[in-house]
């Protein structure tokens, strides 16, 4: 069976979770001619609440379309991060958000702990594109698609007057979670 | 087909075979029901309104009236208890060539079909809407509709009906209906001019059509005939418009309305879609 | 051939995108989680097609005037889930009645009432065959990637005008919201069904003509006038009370799915050949069972899954076919064991049959079947 390659993004409702899942799974897909399964659950609320994404990446068909055994998880809450990180891998990666999970996960996985909200606040100027953030930091932290078919998929879903921003978001991602890489 | 039109004007007596099915008579109704009568006034007003057979099309539901759709040689469709307006809503969105006529009892259009009733009326799509009030659920034998009158007899009412009624007139007006009229199976002559005008009005056109029930309703409230329920409920139970205004109060309360008692044009729901339509591909 | 383009849809995006391609150009529909995108994407895209599209007062309003636009002549299809299929079905038991074509679309969650909205379940299934009253046929599709979704859906309307009968598609909740890439086919890539129209003058025509087990379809337009009910009829569409005439009505709507199983069912088979552990499993979770089959056969197992795109009516050949070469037959279902009597039905003793069952809105996990595949191996 051809190999897997799992990706779970979770935090709150009005996070861009879910659109972060759509994003990779576009450029696995589209973008890197691979297979993509994106999938989610969520509750009643459109904001608030814990709000999950996942995304099955492989070179082969996906069957089953929901995660086995996660080997990257991102956690923008502290429920979140509690709530899902029971089934990620032994060796995977698991990235919190470092102001919102004070209690860090634990498990046989590498736990990167980055204030990803905060930095795109002072950095960017916005949260709204932490989701953002967090897809250049996953990319650079896993090569699971190429930084040309991240920033392809990114500039494809976001509106025209965002596009700098969203691109810059992205870059901050790669470069940080290069720093971050480095420290380990 | 005959010419009834210009025999009419010559004063011979309206052929109306040519609007209905051959074969398919005698109809269902009991002896002394109006909902022959109303049919009458119908065909004349269709006559009269230039609309071609291939044209119209009659939808109903479930009831002694909804059966009318199946005497007539038009496109007929019956439907399922107080589905008739959705079903029609669907024919004419996806034909609005058609002349959609919907026949409905009181209790098919305002108790099971009382949600698609004020929304068809909302739209105002192009429709006529018939309701057929006789006060009873006649096909069922004879239980309390939502306008049977308070302390009436029905078989589900045996110690006098305690509920409140629905005025069709004023429930329809308040959904959105651009015409809304009543008559009765007695003023026949006046029913089809209304139904005339309900015909040839563009949007939702709602008619309520007092007639009687004597095999359910008059039996159980001790009316001994058709002509009394008539003389009681549609004769003296009745008052035109025209005439409301001229006569003192003490002469109009507690009478229902006769005639057409309200119109306005508003963008009607087809058109509407259609320039919704054009938009959307013009961009 | 220029390559094509994939695009990352979701399942009830791809609903809307085979409903266009099968020339779907009437749309009736309530809101209700999980299926309200295929509204959504409808109600922008048929008007660009210049097809309607309208939102309805409820649920079975909403397939009332599908049915109505269907009798007008355009192709229909509504869309809901669990809470809105049971309203739907006394609409879906006059289409079946009164021979008219339309699709359904199912999308389920967890039930029964308002149950789960947001998880999914495959407890409408015999909903799907029994939901309304009456004898009567039942056509019922269960795609389970998001490209078949846009296939079948495609199957569906095809099923739909061919057999002039009501065609369900059921997913659930998973493959629903799931997005994947797919590839959206070229026109006349995929077989499109139209109705057939009637070769006869208006005042010949028939409209339930007992010469054909599906008469030609004349939509209310033009010169050609009759008469529809969901009462028992004669040929010429007028009710009858003569039990000749309903006998004979009441078996040839039911007859004309019945005598067509064989090429209503389609099915997926893999790994069946020499299987001696069969799995049976439809839908999303048909997925898990591929996912168990291949991950048991690298180990030596012999395990094969039959996986039925036609639920209803019944594959009973390529279960009895299975039947006969294996020790068990596994039937993992998000509910609590409805296809299962089925299997058993035509199993009929010759083997084993065991089910798996989840109730609690998450999907079958492929370690469960595999657990179950072990233990009969």
């Amino acid at each position: 069976m051809a190999k897997r390659f799992e990706i779970r993004f979770s935090g709150s409702g009005g996070q861009g979770m879910i659109l972060a899942g759509i994003i990779m799974a576009e450029a696995a897909a589209i973008y890197d001619d691979k297979n993509a399964v994106q999938s989610q659950s969520y509750g009643p609320e459109a904001r608030g609440g814990a709000s999950k994404a996942e995304v099955v990446i492989s070179d082969g068909s996906i069957d089953y379309p929901k995660a086995t055994k996660v080997d990257l998880m991102l956690a923008l809450t502290q429920e979140a991060s509690s709530k899902y990180s029971k089934d990620v891998k032994d060796g995977g990666i698991v990235l919190v958000d470092s102001d919102a999970v004070k209690e860090k996960p634990n498990g046989n996985f590498n736990v990167y702990s980055f204030p990803i909200i905060e930095t795109a606040r002072t950095e960017l100027g916005k949260t709204i594109v932490a989701n953002i953030m967090s897809l250049g930091m996953i990319t650079e932290l896993t090569n699971v698609v190429s930084h040309e078919a991240i920033e392809k998929a990114v500039l494809a879903r976001v509106p025209p007057a965002f596009l700098e921003l969203n691109k810059k978001a992205l870059q901050i991602g790669f470069e940080k979670a290069k720093v971050l890489k480095a420290a380990s | 087909m005959s010419t009834p039109a210009t025999a009419a004007k010559k004063k011979v007596p309206f052929d109306y075979s040519g609007y209905l099915r051959a074969g398919k008579l005698p109809h269902i109704w009991c002896p002394g029901c109006g909902h022959g009568i109303v049919l009458k006034s119908l065909l004349r007003a269709i006559d009269v309104s230039g609309f071609t057979k291939d044209q119209l099309c009659m939808v109903s539901g479930i009831g002694c009236s909804s059966r009318t759709p199946g005497y007539v040689d038009f496109k007929t469709l019956h439907t399922l208890h107080g589905r008739a307006f959705s079903y029609a809503t669907g024919v004419k969105l996806a034909n609005p060539e058609l002349k959609v006529i919907v026949a409905s009892g009181d209790g098919d259009a305002l108790a099971i079909g009382g949600n698609h009733f004020i929304h068809t009326c909302r739209r105002n799509i192009d429709m006529t809407i018939l309701v057929y009030t006789n006060y009873i659920y006649g096909m069922t034998g004879g239980q309390y509709s939502p306008t049977t009158p308070q302390g009436a007899m029905a078989t589900t009412s045996r110690y006098g009906n305690i509920e409140p009624v629905f005025d069709t007139c004023e429930l329809a007006k308040a959904s959105g209906a651009t015409f809304v009229a009543r008559g009765t199976s007695y003023h026949c002559q006046e029913l089809e001019k209304i139904l005339l005008a309900a015909i040839k009005h563009k949007g939702t056109s709602v008619v309520e059509i007092i007639d009687q029930c004597p095999t359910y309703y008059g039996r159980q409230n001790k009316l001994r005939s058709a002509t009394e329920m008539m003389e009681i409920f549609e004769k003296n139970g009745t008052v035109s418009v025209k005439q409301a205004d001229r006569l003192p109060p003490e002469k109009v309360e507690g009478k229902l309305l006769r005639g057409i008692l309200y119109q306005v044009e508003r963008p009607e729901y087809c058109e509407e879609y259609d320039k919704l339509i054009e938009k959307v591909r013009g961009q | 051939m220029a390559e094509k383009k994939k695009k990352l849809l979701q399942g009830n995006e791809a609903c809307a995108e085979g409903a266009l391609y099968a020339g779907c150009r009437f749309y009736a529909g309530y809101p209700i989680t999980p299926s309200t995108e295929v509204a959504e994407m409808l109600s922008v895209r048929l008007p660009k097609v210049g097809g309607k599209f309208i939102q309805m007062e409820d649920e079975i309003a909403s397939i009332a005037a599908a049915i109505g636009g269907s009798i007008a002549g355009l192709k229909s299809l509504t869309a809901t889930s669990g809470p809105g299929f049971s309203l739907k079905q006394e609409g879906i038991g006059f289409a079946c009645m009164a021979e008219i074509p339309c699709v359904i679309v199912n999308v389920m969650r967890g039930g029964p009432s308002t149950g789960f909205p947001t998880g999914p379940s495959q407890s409408d299934v015999m909903q799907a065959k029994w939901g309304t009253h009456g004898d009567h046929p039942a056509v019922t599709l269960t795609p389970s990637t998001v490209q078949e979704i846009l296939s079948e859906t495609v199957r569906a309307f095809n099923l739909a005008e061919r057999y002039r009968t009501p065609v369900a598609v059921l997913y659930d909740e998973i493959v629903g919201h799931m997005r994947e890439p797919v590839v959206i086919p070229d026109p006349g890539e995929l077989e499109v069904v139209d109705r057939e129209g009637p070769t006869c003058s208006p005042e010949e025509y028939l409209p339930y003509d007992d010469r054909y087990d599906v008469p030609p379809f004349a939509p209310f337009k033009g010169e050609y006038r009759f008469h529809i009910t969901g009462l028992n009829h004669k040929t010429d569409g007028f009710p009858t009370n003569d039990p000749a005439i309903i006998d004979w009505g009441n078996r040839k709507i039911v007859d004309k799915i019945e005598k067509n199983r064989e090429s209503i069912c389609e099915n997926e088979a893999v790994y069946l050949d020499d299987a001696s552990i069969g799995v049976f499993s439809y839908g999303s979770i048909g997925r898990s069972a591929r996912y168990a089959v291949n991950e048991v056969r690298e180990r030596g197992v012999k395990a094969g899954l039959l996986r039925p795109l036609t639920i209803w009516p019944f594959p009973d050949g390529a279960v009895s076919e299975m039947a006969e070469n294996v020790k068990a037959i596994i039937v993992p279902e998000m509910n609590l064991g409805q296809m299962i009597h089925e299997v058993k039905r035509v199993v009929h003793g010759r083997c084993e049959v065991v089910g798996i069952n989840r109730v609690d809105g998450e999907p079958i996990h492929p370690q469960q079947i595999i657990d179950i595949i072990e233990r009969y191996s």
